[in-house]
Order: C-alpha cells, then sequence, then structure tokens
C-alpha cells in the first residue's frame, strides 16, 4: 500500500522543474554556445560565398575593360590587325540556343506531362528515370553523341548538331521543373473540364498548361541559362566559324535567289561559333588580346546567366507572394 | 425561421405531381469497385425528371461515390470499377459504344468547391460550348449571358466579364461553376455537396437557384445538411454503410416521407441527428 502511494507520488513529482530558471551560469554558457554557433555558421557561409563573389569580381573587373560597341557588332579581326568582336559567336549562340529551345521545349514539355499524368505506368517510369540519368551525363559525352549522329552522317559541323546537343542538356531541366508545376495545379480543375466532357488533351493544354504556366516558364528561362553556358557539347558539334553572320548569309541567299527555306537550312547547316567556344579557344591563345577578349566574353556570358536566374527568381518570389 | 417554413409549404403542392412523373436516370444494383474494395453495393434507384434528389448519409458511405458513377467520372481512376445498370432516358450509359463525351455533356457537374479556371469570366463560360464547336462570338456571347442569367449571377458580374473569375468571391465562383455546368445544355446537373465551403448567405443564393433550375433540370444533390435536404429536394434517398464498408442505400422515397415518416430506424436516427 505504502510502496504504491511513494511510487505515485514520485509520478507526481515534475520531471523539468518548474519555474524559471535563474541559475546564472546556465544563462550564460546557453549564451555563449549560442553566440559560437552562429559565428560558426556565418563564417561557412561566408566560406561558401567566396568564390562566388571572387570569380564575379574577378571577371567584372579584367573583362568590362574589353567591351565595346566593336566587341558586340563586329566579325574577329585578324590578330596582327588588332580589333573586331564576337558578333559571330553572339549569332551562333542565339541561333543554338533558338534551335534547341525548338526542340526542348515541346518536347520536355510533352514528356513532363506524361510523367505527370501516368507516373506508374511502364513508360512513364521509364521517360523518368531517364531524365533522371540524362540529368547526370557529362555533357562531352552528349556532344560526341551529337558529332555521332549529325555531324558524321551530315558531314558537316553544324548549328543543328550543336542545337541538338544543348537541346539534350536543356531537356531534364525542363521536364522537371514542368512536371512539378503540373502536379501543383488541383485536381479540381481537370475535374472541372473534364466533366464538361472535355477531352484529355484539351484539358491539358486549355486548362492545365496555363494554370502551370509561370513555373513552366521559370524552368524554361533556367534551362536557357544553363544551355548558353556549355561549352564541351560544342566542341564536336560546331567546329567554329569566325565567319558566320546571319546577315550575310541571308544577303548573299537573297541574291543567288534561293527560297527562305532554303537560306534557313543555310543558316542551320553552316559550321557556326559560340561565345563560350570562342572564350574557349582565345583563352589558349598567346595573343595577349584574344585572352582579353576572352574575359570579355566571360563576361557578357555571366551576366546573361546571372541576369536570367535573378529574373527568375524574381518571378518565382512574386509568384509565390501572390499565392498566398 | 419563417421564410424556411413558408418554403417547406410550397413543396407538397410540387409533389402533388410526383408520382405521375418521368423517372430520367435509373440505377439498377450499381456497385462501385476501386480496386478489390467494392465502395457501394447494388444500389437501385430512380432519378425523377425535373426534380431534386437529394443523397444523404454519414461520412464515407459512398455518396460521392455513387454521384460520380452517374456521368461515368470513374472512367478517369484507374482501378475503379462499375458494375449493374444506369440508364438515361432508358439508354444504358455504360454501354458499349456510348461516348463519355456524351454522356458528360448531357449530365453536368458541380463539385464541392468551387472550381474555376483560372482564366476569364467569359472564357470559363465559353470553355465548354468551345469544345462542341461553337467559336461564332454572337452565339457565345448570348450562351454566356444565358447561363449567367440561369445562375443568377449576370447582374453582379455583366461589367466584369474579362475580369479573372478567381476574382470572384466564394459563392459567386460556385454559381459561375453552375453556369458553366450549363452552358453545354444539360439534362441532369450533379451536385456533390455544392454548398460546403459557402457561407449560409450564398448557401441561400444557391438554394434559391436549385428550385429555379428545377424547372428545366433534373438535379441530384449530395448534401450532408439535413434542412438543405428538406428544404430543396423532391426525393432523398439514404445511404449506409454495411458492415464490410460497402455503402447501401437502405431507404428511398418522397423527402416529406423520409423527415416525417421513415420506414427504416436508422434513417430516423439520422435525419433526426441521433446518429454516430
Ligand atoms: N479514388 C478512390 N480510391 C479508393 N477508394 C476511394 C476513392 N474514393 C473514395 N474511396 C473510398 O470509397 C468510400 C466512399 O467514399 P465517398 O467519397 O464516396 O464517400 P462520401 O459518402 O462521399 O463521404 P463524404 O460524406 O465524406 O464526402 C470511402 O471508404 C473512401 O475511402
Ligand atoms: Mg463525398
Amino acid at each position: 500500500m505504502s510502496a504504491v502511494g511513494q511510487s505515485a507520488s514520485r509520478a507526481a513529482q515534475p520531471i523539468l522543474p518548474r519555474g524559471l530558471i535563474k541559475t546564472k551560469n546556465r544563462h550564460h554558457t546557453r549564451r555563449i554556445t549560442n553566440l559560437a554557433m552562429l559565428g560558426m555558421t556565418a563564417a561557412f557561409t561566408l566560406f561558401a560565398a567566396i568564390p562566388l563573389i571572387w570569380v564575379t569580381v574577378y571577371t567584372v573587373m579584367t573583362g568590362a575593360k574589353y567591351i565595346n560597341v566593336e566587341f558586340f557588332t563586329e566579325l574577329p579581326a585578324s590578330v596582327l590587325q588588332g580589333g573586331g568582336g564576337v558578333s559571330n559567336a553572339i549569332a551562333g549562340t542565339i541561333i543554338i540556343t533558338l534551335i534547341a529551345m525548338t526542340i526542348s521545349i515541346p518536347l520536355g514539355i510533352l514528356a513532363a506531362y506524361y510523367v505527370a499524368e501516368k507516373p506508374n505506368t511502364r513508360l512513364g517510369l521509364v521517360v523518368r528515370f531517364a531524365t533522371d540519368v540524362l540529368a547526370g551525363v557529362p555533357s562531352i559525352i552528349i556532344g560526341l553523341f551529337a558529332y555521332g549522329i549529325l555531324v558524321k552522317p551530315l558531314g558537316t559541323f553544324s548549328a543543328l548538331a550543336g542545337g541538338v546537343a544543348i537541346s539534350i542538356i536543356m531537356l531534364p531541366t525542363i521536364v522537371r521543373s514542368t512536371e512539378e508545376m503540373l502536379k501543383l495545379v488541383p485536381r479540381a480543375l481537370r475535374e472541372g473540364s473534364l466533366a464538361l466532357g472535355a477531352p484529355d488533351w484539351r484539358t491539358s493544354l486549355v486548362v492545365l498548361l496555363p494554370a502551370a504556366l509561370a513555373g513552366v516558364v521559370t524552368g524554361i528561362m533556367l534551362a536557357i541559362a544553363r544551355g548558353v553556358g556549355e561549352t564541351a557539347p560544342l566542341l564536336f558539334t560546331i567546329l567554329g566559324n569566325d565567319h558566320y553572320s546571319v546577315r550575310q548569309i541571308v544577303q548573299s541567299g537573297v541574291e543567288s535567289g534561293m527560297t527562305p527555306i532554303q537560306i534557313l537550312r543555310e543558316l542551320v547547316l553552316s559550321p557556326t561559333d559560340a561565345l563560350t567556344l570562342t572564350m574557349y579557344r582565345y583563352s589558349q591563345d598567346p595573343f595577349p588580346e584574344r585572352v582579353q577578349q576572352a574575359w570579355a566574353i566571360a563576361l557578357v556570358v555571366m551576366v546573361f546567366v546571372l541576369g536570367v536566374n535573378i529574373l527568375t527568381r524574381a518571378l518565382t518570389a512574386r509568384r509565390l507572394a501572390g499565392r498566398s | 425561421m419563417m421564410q424556411m417554413q413558408a418554403k417547406l409549404d410550397t413543396i407538397p403542392a410540387a409533389l402533388s405531381v410526383a408520382p405521375a412523373s418521368i423517372v430520367k436516370m435509373q440505377a439498377e444494383k450499381l456497385s462501385v469497385y476501386y480496386g478489390a474494395f467494392r465502395a457501394i453495393a447494388e444500389v437501385t434507384l430512380p432519378i425523377h425528371d425535373r426534380h431534386i434528389t437529394a443523397i444523404i448519409g454519414p461520412s464515407g458511405c459512398g455518396k460521392s461515390t455513387l454521384l460520380r458513377a452517374f456521368n461515368r467520372m470513374h472512367d478517369l481512376i484507374p482501378n475503379a470499377r462499375v458494375e449493374g445498370k444506369l440508364t438515361l432516358d432508358g439508354e444504358p450509359l455504360y454501354g458499349p459504344g456510348i461516348d463519355v463525351v456524351d454522356v458528360r455533356r448531357r449530365i453536368g457537374m458541380v463539385f464541392q468547391r468551387p472550381n474555376p479556371f483560372p482564366k476569364s469570366i467569359y472564357d470559363n463560360l465559353a470553355y465548354g460550348p468551345r469544345l462542341y464547336g461553337v467559336n461564332k462570338k454572337a452565339t457565345l456571347d448570348d450562351l454566356v449571358e444565358k447561363s449567367l442569367r440561369g445562375a443568377a449571377l449576370w447582374d453582379e458580374v455583366r461589367d466584369k466579364l474579362h475580369q479573372s473569375a478567381l476574382a470572384l468571391s466564394g459563392g459567386q465562383q460556385q454559381r459561375l461553376c453552375i453556369a458553366r455546368a450549363l452552358t453545354v445544355e444539360p439534362e441532369v446537373v450533379l451536385m456533390d455537396e455544392p454548398c460546403s465551403a459557402l457561407d449560409p448567405v450564398a448557401t441561400i443564393k444557391i438554394e434559391d437557384l436549385m428550385r429555379e433550375l428545377r424547372n428545366n433540370y433534373t438535379i441530384v444533390i449530395v448534401t450532408h445538411n439535413m434542412q438543405q435536404a428538406a428544404r430543396v429536394s423532391d426525393y432523398t434517398a439514404m445511404m449506409m454503410m454495411r458492415p464490410d464498408r460497402a455503402g447501401e442505400m437502405i431507404e428511398f422515397d418522397l423527402t416529406r416521407t423520409i423527415f416525417t415518416n421513415p420506414q427504416d430506424k436508422r434513417t430516423e436516427d439520422y435525419v433526426t441527428g441521433r446518429f454516430g
């Protein structure tokens, strides 16, 4: 009887001390630990940010000096003559990116749609696995692949081969982000459309995609930023072309009476150049002016990639703010 | 309270013609399975033309499942399966060669939560007609206005047809969804707890609207609100879960009878709030 009473009274004892803890000592230790941890996390954060800041500052300081109007508008001049620009590479990068977008956006959205709608079918699983794997394949291998399927059979390096390689780089990003966005669209919206008798494809096109659009665009922008920054897939695919000029190709095409389709073919099937590839070549050039131009290109590419990322962030932030 | 009493009083007049009314839809031994689980078992239920039928019963007894079988929404769920017979004007809806698009056009649906598309009010309403190839602006304008008037929403939104439907209040959104269902000129409108996300004022508006629609449409409504069932419906079907968790229909009758003189003790307990 008394044993029971004892254990009951023991159980009634609070395990943690009651009331405010006044021990000065404990208060102190906790504060010091807190400060130390805070200091440490701050230090590591700074440490992690150092490379980014360093790269940015260094590139801006070195590259900005060599940027001028000519740099954007002129074709490369001979090293002996000096001056000139990289308009060929700018045009090439734009054409390659456009080709890559033409391929990867529709393909990526369709694949994402399939994966989001039918995640547990065999094809759904395969597509999902394939995109995951693709995201991890070294980009140089993708360049080799494009070389194998396009450059060799066509017998020429081309913007097309580069565009195809870059589209493969862009694909996983587009698929993933689109899939995530489609999954966020409430089921009720789908049902609302289907209950009106709409077929699946129409529901997706007219109701789901617009609802997910902002997120899909974000994914596409990030994919473009990624694609523009790639060099390795272009090494074996576009060759490099100091004379690539959209204006010239179009002009001479029109003069020799080519149809628009033929001109387009010419644009797409010529060897071309790209900013990153030019940067890579110039950086190894013995002439100092080339190296300087490489820095200028680095700055342009960096500003573009950073700009797209910041813009995407801003858009995402606004969307999230709008939603809550 | 006075108002409600008045409304209850109008029911018998309507019901005096009810027994002679036509059966619009008929479920016979209708069962729905989700995989191996039987959610409803052998439900036999007539839906009378241009009347309101309420489906009531405790949560999880399969009311939504039954309702969604009526316009073949289960076709969308990979492992769902429907057995038994269901007819619309005597035609079997699950028969071979029946186009599900046609079924859903003739039998519209309004959901528990308003689900307007993230588009303008106008585009929400034009969506259905466009599906069926109506693209002429004048025709669409007419349909939009007609359905908005039909859903008692026209006066509130006539000046903002091209603004986002998401800017409307919850009650307005739900009436928009009803209007949207009406744009394809269905014969039957199914409503799954259409007022459960709305405040009392918006609820009354929807109920008034239902009574209005009853002149031209056959309505089936699932509700947890006993007063609502009593206020708006002509017939009531009472569902219950069996011990094996399959839902069955235990009683079907004129709403008046269900609420004043039910045959089944469980119905009486449920409608008087003594259940669970
Ligand atoms: N898609 C589904 N897959 C598997 N089981 C389901 C599915 N939908 C419903 N069920 C099950 O079927 C049974 C009936 O569900 P239903 O939604 O029809 O009930 P309800 O009467 O509408 O309930 P409530 O009043 O809560 O809305 C429940 O046991 C539920 O878990
Ligand atoms: Mg339900």
